[in-house]
């Protein structure tokens, strides 16, 4: 006989009460069928997915459907994946896949080298600074601190602002600001996912969030002096 | 914050920058490379020094930072039911051929 010490609990390791959250636990679980792991998992990502999906393909069907094919690649190759990227890092590289073939389909093609004069344009418009004498680069026009921001930020005006300025920009960088922002991906994650560099990948979020930021000034200027 | 002292004792040239001090103009592109920690230490001082004496860059590294929390609010409606289960049916397929 197996001396007794030799494991500690009889029976296969399932997910402990209430289920699996880390990354290992849930692939462990989805590898021996677990509905509830894989339930866990749609819910998580989907609507991480979904946004990602629709900034490839314009059809929203069409991105329902890039979702289901991730989905499915991820069941299918769950017993390749080796946790050398987080789990939500590899599912949403399979996506981005399914979703460029499907763009090529739908005759969208999206490319991310196509970095273009966007890397370019400067931060903040140049009228607002000196542009000669001694205090050339300095602010002519200052911005002005936001007033109570924490509460105008989180209304849902201020949230629509903010997704139509998203809206607006290039997809290179909707992307990234997508990933780190809103998906809360880290650098590291979004470069592998975009298959970018780093320093792409900061001068493509650096021209997301200034573009966000001034259509935020804009819209509470506007506000301030209507009010 | 005991950090300005480095590299220029005391005073805060404002009205004639030198070579060495950022311009507000040059400030400004440099915001996300701070934020996210990628500047180098000597450029994070300069960064940091001209911060303690402009208050339009200081409101302006204070409205990017609010930017990235405003874009962090921008969160999704729940998942569509059906969707779901369309997903959960694929689920179901691969599972009863993994199987057999």
């Amino acid at each position: 006989m197996v001396p007794v010490d030799r494991a500690g609990s009889p029976g296969p390791a399932l997910p402990a009460e209430g289920g699996p959250t880390d990354d290992a636990g849930l692939v462990e679980a989805l590898r021996k069928g677990d509905e509830a792991a894989y339930r866990a998992l749609v819910d998580r990502h989907t609507a991480t997915l979904l946004r990602l999906a629709s900034m490839y393909v314009s059809n929203p069907e069409v991105a329902a459907d890039v979702v289901q094919e991730t989905w499915i690649g991820v069941l299918q190759g769950i017993d390749r994946f080796e946790g050398r990227s987080s789990l939500k890092t590899w599912i949403c590289r399979i996506l981005v896949n399914k979703a460029k073939t499907a763009a090529q389909h739908e005759g969208r093609t999206v490319t991310l080298s196509d970095l273009g004069d966007d890397g370019l344009a400067p931060a903040v418009d140049p009228e607002r600074f000196h542009d000669q004498g001694p205090r050339r680069g300095q602010w002519s026009n200052p911005p002005r601190e936001w007033d109570r921001p924490e509460e105008r930020l989180l209304s849902k005006e201020t949230r629509a602002v903010v997704e139509r300025a998203i809206a607006e920009l290039p997809t290179n960088q909707r992307l990234t600001i997508t990933m780190r922002d809103i998906e809360d991906l880290s650098a590291a994650h979004t470069c592998s996912v975009l298959g970018i560099g780093d320093g792409h990948q900061r001068v493509l979020l650096h021209r997301a969030r200034t573009h966000v930021r001034a259509a935020l000034e804009a819209y509470f200027s506007d506000v301030t002096e209507t009010a | 914050m005991g950090r300005i002292a480095r590299g220029q004792p005391g005073h805060v040239a404002r009205a004639e920058p030198d070579r060495a001090e950022l311009t507000c103009q040059e400030l400004v592109e440099l915001v996300s490379d701070y934020l996210e920690g990628a500047l180098s230490s000597d450029d994070q001082h300069r960064f940091e020094a001209h911060l303690e004496g402009c208050d339009g860059c200081r409101a302006y590294l204070e409205q990017m930072r609010a930017t990235i929390l405003a874009v962090r609010g921008v969160t999704d409606a729940d998942l569509d039911p059906a969707m779901r289960e369309r997903f959960m049916d694929s689920f179901r397929d691969w599972r009863s051929l993994r199987d057999v």
